[in-house]
């Protein structure tokens, strides 16, 4: 496994996760393409630190853990995310029931 | 030499009276405002004690020099207030505090109930104090600060009747009009302070009067820091402020209307003092005249011309106090005429004695019209058996100003021909021909008009009064009716209205004699000619001179004067004279009693014969009688073509248009534009999330694209 192969399923991942995002007209759905976003950058952080992390840092304490770290903390975050949207489109629901985005444009006015 | 609070306290004291009364007596007390009355008259007695010492101690040649105090430091002119005491001054400091206060115990019988008495005294304080202050003001600036501020007391006196359109309009044309005319007098003001540094050169203050006057005399290296051309503008333009003020021709106009004002308003402001300020102001700067010959031949011309043509419309008014009006008009011109003949003496002379004929004459118009409740002269008539002193008092304020011996006018007026006759002034020979032939007409005019206005007023029978013009008005539909109130009670004035005009009335027989025994070497100690060299004395370059008692001019003055008389007697006196049977005047003296215990004019009015109206044998003038009555239609000129014409279609057009298009466009295009480029933006608003969304994704896009393309790269 190389560095190269895991950028490119990470830019995959984020592009399948952006074109969800911007194209999907249901919200839930629309939420888990923001997930699928958030894992493709877990992803490259995770390989970046594995693959190049200063070497001097590596000899000095044997193995850099800093993009795992991070990745466990933007999994924490998403999950925070994803109670609060989930939040949002049961009341969203709840008032219009719709969970279409298109309809979702009360603000405009 | 009169300690300097002293001086002070003359034009403090009126000022002080006036903020008692408008800041605690007005707000807290005016159920009682009467005693503003009170509290003004006790001021301007102390005022006038106080003048008549500084007169005493001036007249006796005590040194009467102030230090002045800097008010505002400006390099080379500094602002200063100070004091100029001369004999011009403490002449002017006697007539305005006797004057002022005789008229302000007259008005408390005339303002009798007002409910706006508070603010009349209030604003009669004002007028007073800055008339005060002018007269003693040794700086220019000063000086020019109290003659706006006597302006603004007379606007606002003049509308103190504020609920009748045509005192408001009359108010508001006198400010504007001698406004016109001190746009001169600060243009003058604004030379002299920009030129303060040649000024300072020669060790003079361009705002000091005394360093001006020296500055127009010739420096021993040959010309002068004020000279030439320049100085010939500065004269004029101190005399167009002074024509303003003084109602001289063209600036004439305001002064007939300013009469919508109380009477002891007109006779205070608009007969003896304030409008006599424009003669003192040219006094004041008379060694400047006298340098400017040009200037001086204006200034004769001008008055000359005024008094003979005020006096023609004089001839043909119907308001009583319209007549005076023009009538002072006339005088104010032979003051002014003499100035610009180098009669310095005389000029002042006349105004000492007019301010006393001319305020008693206007005083007892007041009094006719608190009898009669009109100022038409029509509506009047055989008001003599009611109001006998007020009739005595009115022939001899009407002799005085037309000039019989041995009343003050005529010594005075006769002065003034003199001067002309003698001719010797600064200005050319025919220029003195000219005025002398304006001021002898103008005189046999004054007698006509003036005798005219008596026997209209007081001899025939009574016409009906206020209750008679109300009631044709009504008919005709006619506009609003000359006076406030139009009660009709015939009788005699209260006491405190009648006293002050006997005291002007003494003042009148006897100021022009006493204080210038004319061909007595010596009277009561008092010299020869005293007052005029008296007023001479004060200026301190060229020492014009009087010339003495002329047997021919006094001749020719008496003349004219008796053959007005006569003319206006044959034409309004005599006819009317004989159809007034006793029993008929004892008849209406029964009623006017009868009425002024029932103040209803209706009930009154039946009593009291009404005389019918008769044409004014004047109308047989034709259209010389049309072109009087109009005014010379310069009222016409002034409202119809400069007012409307120029100003209202040219000026205001212009203005007009380029509000409409060009700062309007700028406003509306400010708002267009904004509302173009809102629709715009409005358009991006779309309410999609992800329309937002995307718009994002490809901003980051475009300059990361950029970066790659054009930057130097990411990190470095």
């Amino acid at each position: 496994m190389s560095l190269e192969s895991m950028l490119v399923v990470a830019a995959a991942l984020f592009a399948i996760g952006l074109y969800g995002a911007l194209a999907r007209n249901n919200v839930i759905a629309v939420l888990m393409s923001i997930e699928i976003m958030f894992n493709a950058v877990n992803l490259t952080v995770v390989a970046f630190s594995k693959y190049v992390a200063p070497l001097a840092l590596r000899q000095e304490i044997g193995s850099v853990l800093t993009g795992q770290v991070f990745a466990v903390f933007i999994i924490t975050v998403a999950a925070a995310e994803i109670a609060l949207g989930l939040g949002i489109v049961f009341a969203m629901y709840r008032n219009t029931e719709s969970v279409s985005l298109s309809e979702a444009n009360q603000l405009r006015h | 030499m009169v300690a300097e609070p002293l001086v002070w306290a003359i034009f403090l004291l009126p000022l002080l009276s006036f903020l008692l009364i408008s800041l605690v007596i007005r707000p807290l007390f005016n159920r009682i405002a009467v005693i503003s009355g009170y509290l003004l008259i006790a001021a301007l007695s102390v005022s006038l004690v106080l003048s008549l010492v500084i007169l005493v101690n001036v007249a006796q040649g005590a040194d009467a020099s102030y230090a002045a105090h800097t008010w505002i430091d400006l390099g080379d002119a500094a602002i200063e207030v100070g004091i100029l005491l001369d004999p011009v001054t403490a002449v002017m400091l006697f007539v305005v505090s006797g004057v002022s206060l005789l008229v302000q115990i007259y008005s408390l019988g005339y303002m009798k109930g007002d409910p706006g008495i508070a603010r009349y005294f209030a604003y009669m304080s004002l007028f007073t104090a800055s008339m005060l202050g002018l007269v003693l003001s040794a700086n220019i600036v000063q000086l020019y600060a109290f003659w706006e501020l006597v302006g603004l007391s007379s606007y606002l006196l003049i509308g103190f009747w504020h609920d009748r359109p045509s005192a408001a309009a009359a108010a508001k044309k006198a400010f504007i009009v001698t406004r016109i005319g001190d746009v001169g007098f600060l243009l003058a003001i604004i030379y002299l302070f920009f030129h303060a540094s040649q000024f300072a050169a020669e060790g003079l203050n361009a705002l000091h009067i005394p360093d001006i006057w020296q500055a127009a005399q010739p420096l021993a290296t040959g010309g002068a820091v004020l000279g030439g051309t320049a100085l010939t503008l500065i004269c004029l333009g101190i005399f167009a402020g002074a024509a303003g003020k003084s109602g001289q021709f063209p600036l004439h106009s305001w002064l007939p209307d300013a009469m919508e004002g109380p009477t002891p308003v007109s006779a205070l402001i608009h007969a003896a003092t304030m409008v006599a300020a424009g003669v003192f102001l040219v006094a004041r700067f008379f060694p400047l005249f006298q340098e400017a010959r040009d200037a001086m031949m204006v200034v004769a011309l001008v008055g000359g011309f005024t008094a003979f043509a005020a006096a023609t419309l004089g001839l043909v008014m119907n308001d009583i106090k319209r007549v005076m009006a023009y009538s002072t008009i006339s005088q104010l011109g032979y003051m002014m005429a003499a100035l610009g003949l180098g009669a310095f003496g005389p000029a002042l002379f006349h105004l000492f004695t007019h301010a006393f004929f001319k305020a008693l004459l206007f005083l007892g118009a007041g009094c006719v019209n608190h009898a009669s409740g009109t100022f038409n002269m029509r509506y009047m008539g055989g008001l003599r058996t009611f109001m006998p002193w007020t009739y005595a008092l009115l022939v001899v304020g009407g002799l005085s100003l037309v000039g019989i011996a041995p009343l003050s006018g005529f010594w005075s007026k006769d002065e003034i021909i003199t001067a002309a006759w003698l001719g010797g002034g600064p200005v050319d020979p025919w220029v003195a021909q000219t005025v002398l032939a304006l001021l002898v007409a103008a005189a046999l005019l004054t007698a006509f008009y003036t005798f005219r206005m008596v026997f209209l007023t007081f001899h025939g029978e009574f016409r009906g009064g206020g209750a008679q013009e109300l009631k044709d008005a009504e008919e005709s539909g006619s506009a609003q009716p000359s006076a406030v109130s139009q009660e009709v009670h015939l009788a005699e004035s209260p006491r405190v209205m009648v006293a002050p005009m006997a005291v002007l009335g003494i003042a009148a027989v006897l100021a022009g004699y006493i204080a210038n025994p004319q061909w007595i070497k010596s009277l009561l100690g008092i010299p020869w000619h005293w007052f005029s060299y008296f007023v001479e004395s004060a200026v301190l370059y060229g020492h014009p001179e009087t010339p003495p008692f002329n047997w021919a001019v006094a001749g020719i003055s008496t003349a004219v004067a008796v053959a007005g008389i006569g003319l206006a007697y044959l034409l309004y006196a005599r006819a009317k004279e004989g159809m007034t049977s006793p029993a008929g005047m004892a008849e209406a003296s029964d009623a006017g009693g009868e009425h002024s215990e029932g103040h209803n004019h209706d009930h009154g009015h039946a009593h009291v014969d009404v005389a019918p109206q008769q044409a004014d044998p004047l109308e047989r003038g034709g259209i010389i009688y049309t072109l009087l009555y109009r005014k010379y239609f310069v009222d016409e000129l002034y409202e119809g073509l400069l007012v409307r014409r120029i100003f209202y279609r040219f000026f205001a057009g212009i203005t007009d248009w380029l509000d409409r298009s060009l700062v309007d466009g700028i406003v509306d295009l400010t708002g267009w534009l904004t509302r173009q480029f809102g629709r715009l933006a409005a358009q991006f608003q779309t309410g999609q999330v992800q329309f937002y969304g995307a718009v994002i994704v490809l901003g980051a896009v475009l300059i990361l694209v950029g970066y790659i393309a054009f930057g130097t790269g990411l990190g470095g």
